[in-house]
């Protein structure tokens, strides 16, 4: 039984999602999970492997392989973050990696997997409509984790998302790149997010939460962008 | 967003033949939007039902992948053994280093034997080394008996999707096509009908024609076997009823063993249509007396393959079977269709395959790019193809090539930052500091050019909150 995890709150979080994080560690401690922050972590370079900087990447998943290598668990309130620790990480180091890709998580399959849980003490007022971010399903597929976990929190009114699996457009660097396109594939997203008649959208990454959030806000739906830990630490 | 000349990945972005540029022209094509979401929901829905059947569906995958790895990983010896099993067989083999060598061994052939049309079967390989302008250039036309083919070949256009050329065609443009170029006034948008008109068109030129030109989908080294997969049944017509047919076929479509056609001809209609099994499946061995062509013809191809194969990252692209699952459920291609990729090879797989084959330079340099990476095209590839990790290693590759823009400094900057705590930290105040000009109401809602600016013309963007979560952290450290 692990009662002891290393948070990656992930450079995005850190910066511009704080909330994020402080949710992720206010359901592990109620668990009574001892959350450690180790103050030298900076970025999975994600970002940089993705955008075809592999010398980068690199050197930032080395780092996060010597800031994380000593802990048993590494939990992480993202899904594509996770994604890169655990699939890319291998290729990158060439096989020192520590075992870390092995002992990192993503909070849902965290929760679900790892502490067999589903029902984490959480009760939410409001109806909810859940994405399914692309990394978190088809590169690290967390399944159902993210749903099952919802549906044990008191209060969650669930919405069908139509085309849920769609991608929102995001897509890192290419939402700058190739913006209209990426305008199109999030345009639909929101036209879905709206169908489903939900006050708050959900997701396991706040990149993809940043870029729905944002074009939320551009067009004036009032609907909400809200992390899974944020419900669950409700 | 403003591109200085001393950004190359802005100017390459910017070229009006680049993606991202002829993305935008396509997305204002409401109408052709309209048409391709219409078409690959109904297919991808339709390849869904028929996988979700096969309880083996995993192993034959893997199995698809795994011959067509041991092909690729002896291509040369399967090659050889190609060209003797053709010639055992009647037929003649001819090697093609490139495009142009291709098309001037067809349209010697088709001299040769004095012909000034040919009719053809649907083939990608003959888009790509543009075979058609080769033989209108020589004099000799060329006649599309694929019903969609024919429909693009008649508007004057280019395909837009491997196996739905016309996807972007909805039928009343179809109709008002074919009472322009087809000399039919009276035909109605009725499917049947135009189907009609188009097989009456085609069974005269069947007739006619002495020369046919095919790809393959498939070539068995050990019979020295062509398949070819068609739903319409105008292939079997040109590879039957001519007396010359000559067949374009890069050289990674090979197979060893006749057998293996066991695993692909499973893979490939659930995969590209939605159908259990394919319509018309038509298999020839050389030549064969007082039955069909008396004279076959193989052209392999190589046309940049080779350098495909040297390349161990990017190389499984040549495992793919032209099933255009990846294209039905690509997100991208759905909004924008075929065009914008400016190469036979559309969507996830041409956005992998047309750098490697076509060249870095040009069109095709911006395609690594367009992807979100969402990774719905790995899902159904039936060769499990890894497609965003070699676009991945294509971008990387892009990125090594060009002297650093705006985009590769601000990204060795910030690796350079995060590789210390303290570059890090001063990376983020430096960030708060920045963005104060900026921010109202913790939102930013209007950009400076540049990316930033790109992300602003369809989003705001949450402003930096005064509190880091490790601020917030060590805050709560402190004893109260
Ligand atoms: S890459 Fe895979 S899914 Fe795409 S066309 Fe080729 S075989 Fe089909």
């Amino acid at each position: 039984m692990i009662d002891r995890v290393a948070l990656f709150v992930t450079c995005l979080a850190d910066t511009l999602f704080p909330n994020a994080g402080k949710a992720t560690v206010t359901v592990l401690e109620r668990l009574g999970i001892e959350v450690v922050f180790p103050p030298d972590q900076t970025c999975c370079g994600q970002m940089h492997g993705n955008s075809g900087y592999p010398a980068e990447a690199t050197a930032l998943a080395r780092r996060f392989v010597d800031v994380f290598g000593g802990f048993d668990a590494i939990v992480t309130p993202s899904g594509s973050c996770a994604a890169q620790v655990r699939e890319h990480f291998g290729d990158l180091l060439g096989g020192n990696d520590r075992g870390v890709p092995g002992r990192t998580w993503e909070l849902s399959q965290f929760l679900t997997g790892v502490l067999g849980l589903e029902d984490v003490g959480s009760t939410f007022e409001g109806t909810v409509a859940y994405h399914p971010t692309c990394h978190s399903l088809r590169l690290l597929r967390v399944g159902d984790a993210p749903l099952r976990l919802l549906r044990a929190v008191p209060g969650v009114d669930l919405r069908e998302l139509p085309d849920a699996e769609e991608c929102c457009g995001f897509g890192g660097t290419f939402a700058v790149k190739n913006a209209d396109v990426s305008t199109a594939m999030l345009d639909e997203k929101i036209a879905a997010i709206t169908a489903s008649g939900a006050e708050n959208v959900c997701a396991c990454d706040s990149s993809c939460l940043m870029h729905i959030g944002g074009g939320l806000r551009r067009r004036g739906v009032p609907v909400r962008p809200i992390h899974l830990a944020e419900i669950l630490a409700s | 967003m403003t591109h200085s000349s001393l950004d190359p990945a802005a100017a390459r972005d910017a070229r009006p033949e680049s993606f991202p540029h002829a993305a935008t022209g396509a997305l204002a094509n409401h109408q052709v939007r309209a048409n391709i979401r219409h078409a690959t929901t109904s297919i991808r829905r339709k390849r869904a039902g028929v996988v979700a059947e096969v309880p083996d569906w995993e192993l034959l995958r893997a199995a698809g992948a795994a011959i067509k790895d041991e092909t690729l990983a002896s291509l040369d010896a399967v090659l050889i053994e190609l060209e003797a099993s053709i010639q055992a067989a009647g037929g003649t083999v001819h090697w093609a280093r490139d495009a142009a060598e291709a098309n001037e061994i067809v349209v010697g052939l088709v001299r040769a034997e004095g012909a000034e049309e040919v009719v053809k079967v649907k083939s990608l390989a003959t888009d790509e080394i543009r075979l058609n302008e080769a033989l209108e250039g020589a004099g000799i036309r060329p006649i599309e008996t694929d019903l969609a083919e024919l429909i693009v070949q008649l508007a004057g256009e280019r395909p837009s999707h491997l196996l739905v050329p016309a996807i972007h065609k909805n039928r009343v443009e179809i109709r008002d096509l074919f009472r322009e170029r087809l000399g039919r006034p009276d035909l109605s948008d009725d499917p049947t009908e135009l189907a009609e008109a188009a097989r009456l068109h085609l069974r005269e030129a069947f007739l006619r024609a002495r020369v046919a030109i095919s790809g393959a989908n498939f070539a068995a080294a050990d019979t020295g076997t062509i398949c070819v997969v068609e739903s319409e049944g105008n292939g079997r017509m040109c590879t039957t009823l001519p007396d010359v047919l000559i067949t374009v076929m890069g050289i990674e479509k090979a197979i060893p063993r006749f057998r293996d056609l066991e695993v692909f001809l499973q893979l490939l209609p659930r995969s590209s249509t939605g159908e259990r099994m394919n319509p018309y499946t038509s298999l020839w061995t050389g030549v064969c007396e007082g039955d069909g062509p008396h004279a076959f013809h193989l052209v392999l191809l190589d046309a940049g393959r080779t350098r495909v194969l040297a390349d161990p990252a990017g190389r499984p692209a040549l495992r793919c079977i032209r099933c255009s699952a990846c294209i039905n459920v690509c997100p991208v291609y759905r909004q924008t269709g075929g065009h914008a990729y400016h190469s036979p090879y559309a969507g996830p797989i041409g956005a992998i395959l047309a750098p490697q084959l076509l060249g870095e330079e040009g069109a095709v340099a911006s395609l690594p790019f367009a992807s979100s990476l969402c990774g719905a095209c790995y899902d159904v590839c039936p060769v499990l193809i890894d497609i965003p990790s070699i676009l991945v290693h294509e971008r990387g590759k892009a990125v090594a090539r060009e002297r650093s823009g705006i985009e590769g400094r601000s990204l060795k900057v910030l690796g350079k930052a995060f590789a210390t705590r303290a570059g890090y930290e001063r990376a983020q105040r430096l960030g708060r500091k920045l963005q104060r000009p900026l921010a109202r109401d913790g939102w930013i809602a209007h950009f400076p050019p540049g990316p930033l600016g790109a992300w602003g013309r369809s989003r705001d963007l949450p402003a930096l909150p005064a509190q880091t979560f490790r601020e917030w952290w060590e805050s709560r450290d402190e004893p109260a």
